[in-house]
């Protein structure tokens, strides 16, 4: 059944806006950041590729600059840490949360309040925390005191400084992780467990028995999420220690840095984002690739 | 008897836990606020970690007056106002169609909204950034339109899946009744999907205000810049006047935190459905 020619325009007409605030902002970056990945534009002139084409050149500058595969390794860091405590700590939370009656609706909102706050907001209050600045005005280090550890460590810059800042991320990200799991946890039917106690199943054999395997979907997803915006973290750490000098550069920091201030290098900023991309496009993909088959060893369907 | 106390000593060890780690999540902020009521000398003396003696606003009259920090609240306020409406409407019109109505390439084009969502560009601000260069868009409008395209996907995709369970008898009476398509999208659509455009105002809204890079990148000057980058901007100028910038923080966090306790179901809602559709 297909209408008129004015039919059909006039219909067109209402993804019409939308597409073209898309096309001009979406679409045309797209593609424009993989010819500007091929020059040295300086953001300045009006462009042109023929005067600034620089071929392959910003792509070999980023496989062998040392800084950006620092920054790398410090995102790896960050995310390693966000995929281990983090996650691990929320799926606990989640668990927790679960078990109890009481509180269970003050735990889940004040959990989800760190999400809800910005990256600036977290890194600049943490920083205030943090930072010995000046001595004896040392807040966390006090609270440490009251605790009877006694510190003047550094947090914001020391030898702690990657730590420190991998574990601010966790804290800002958990509540995300903890949202998503506890929403899964409640979609396992209750007649499972039931029925797994009638057959003798232990706690342990039903956590790793029915609720590990149904949560395989919503543990990948997690997963992928945190990847992907651990990788891509930057406002909070530029908030909290602005890279504490290379100790926690981040890449979207280094890519941040080629476009702000002076000398705008437009081109090397494009072929980063473009490594970078396609890292975590191959990472997530294959992510849900090893969930689809583990899923299918359990003989969970797949959804 | 013994499965009771086995129960309470798992039920206090639960509660242990899970109320430190909400400890942890709400001392940082009764801090924040207790030193913003704070003069620099007492705050010098006991780290904030003693009571405000009274409720002492002239840090706040301070950082909103002689430091100008209403500026950013205002442009905030704004460039999130404009924004949302501008997504509303475009998103609305558009899932509309895509749901009700049919022309050519309707599906690829849906599809292509929805690839979109799944590609992350980690560099994404540079291409934008030199597009609205070569434009002349390097201000509020540019900030607006580019803001504006970065909740789109999302809300199109949220407001088609909503259209789509919607039964059609209401739009069906409208057109027997002589509206026009247009009509039908204001006086029927947009009512019937008001709970899903709760969240996506939510969602686009929170991200607006919390924006950071783009902002950074496009306003040099002070008296256009939102509030994220005049956070950082005011914190670099105040570096050691500690409890003024605690009075900073406290007005751009503290009114979201009661926005979020005060409607938290749409707030998770809305910032989940953002990252779970892929």
């Amino acid at each position: 059944m297909t209408g008129t020619l004015k039919q059909n325009l006039i219909n067109f007409s209402f993804v019409l806006p939308a597409l073209l605030i898309f096309g001009i902002f979406y679409i045309y970056p797209f593609f424009f950041s993989f010819v500007l990945s091929l020059t040295d534009y300086n953001l300045v002139e009006k462009f042109s590729l023929k005067e600034y084409f620089v071929g392959l050149a910003n792509f070999k500058d980023v496989l062998t600059d040392k800084d950006w595969w620092k920054s790398m390794y410090n995102g790896g860091y960050i995310t390693f840490w966000a995929l281990t405590f983090q996650n691990i700590l929320a799926f606990a939370l989640a668990l927790a949360v679960d078990k109890v009656v009481r509180l269970k609706k003050f735990y889940r909102v004040v959990f989800f309040i760190l999400p809800v706050l910005s990256e600036i907001i977290i890194g600049l209050l943490m920083k205030q925390l943090l930072a010995p600045d000046p001595p004896g005005r040392d807040v966390f280090n006090n609270i440490l005191g009251f605790a009877g550890i006694n510190s003047t460590e550094n947090w914001i810059g020391g030898g702690y400084v990657r730590l420190v800042t991998a574990l601010v991320h966790c804290w800002k990200g958990f509540g995300w992780a903890f949202v998503i799991f506890f929403a899964g946890l409640q979609t396992i039917p209750e007649q499972l467990y039931e029925a797994a106690k009638i057959d003798g199943a232990g706690s342990w054999q039903q956590f790793s028995k029915i609720t590990v395997p149904l949560l395989m979907p919503v543990i990948t997803l997690v997963i992928v999420l945190t990847i992907l915006g651990s990788m891509q973290a930057f406002a909070m750490i530029l908030a909290l220690n602005a890279g504490a000098a290379g100790e926690t550069t981040v890449p979207v920091m280094v890519i941040f840095s080629h476009i702000e201030g002076g000398t705008k290098l437009a081109g090397l900023a494009c072929a980063e984002g473009l490594v970078l991309g396609l890292m975590l496009i191959v990472v997530s993909f294959s992510m849900f690739f090893i969930s689809k088959k583990v899923r299918e060893k359990y003989g969970v369907l797949p959804n | 008897m013994y499965y009771q106390t086995k129960k309470i000593i798992t039920l206090v060890i639960l509660h242990t836990f899970l109320l430190s780690v909400a400890l942890s999540c709400i001392f940082p902020f009764l801090w924040m606020i207790n030193v913003s009521f704070k003069t620099q000398n007492a705050y010098d003396q006991d780290s904030g970690l003693r009571l405000a003696r009274s409720f002492d606003l002239s840090n706040y009259k301070e950082v909103l007056v002689e430091a100008e920090f209403w500026r950013y609240l205002v442009n905030s306020i704004a460039y999130t106002f404009i924004t949302v409406i501008f997504i509303v409407l475009v998103s609305s019109l558009a899932a509309f169609g895509f749901s009700r109505l049919k022309f050519p390439g309707r599906n690829a084009i849906f599809f292509m909204f929805l690839a979109a969502m799944m590609i992350p560009l980690p560099a994404g601000f540079v291409p934008i950034y030199a597009l609205l260069q070569q434009f002349g868009l390097l201000n509020r409008a540019g900030y607006i339109l580019a803001m504006t395209n970065i909740g789109l996907s999302i809300s199109i995709y949220l407001l088609k899946t909503f259209f789509d369970q919607l039964p059609h008898d209401l739009e069906d009476a409208a057109r027997i009744d002589g509206c026009s398509k247009i009509q039908i999208w204001w006086h029927v659509g947009l009512p019937l999907i008001s709970p899903a455009l709760g969240v996506v105002i939510i969602f686009n809204a929170l991200n607006v205000w919390n924006e950071f890079v783009l902002a950074k990148l496009i306003f040099s000057e002070d008296k256009f810049m939102p509030l994220q980058a005049g956070l950082m901007e005011f914190t670099g100028r105040m570096v050691t006047q500690h409890t003024l910038i605690m009075a900073a923080l406290t007005m751009a966090a503290l009114p979201i935190i009661l926005l979020y306790i005060r409607m938290q179901k749409q707030f998770i809602k809305g910032l989940t459905a953002g990252a779970t559709v892929g």
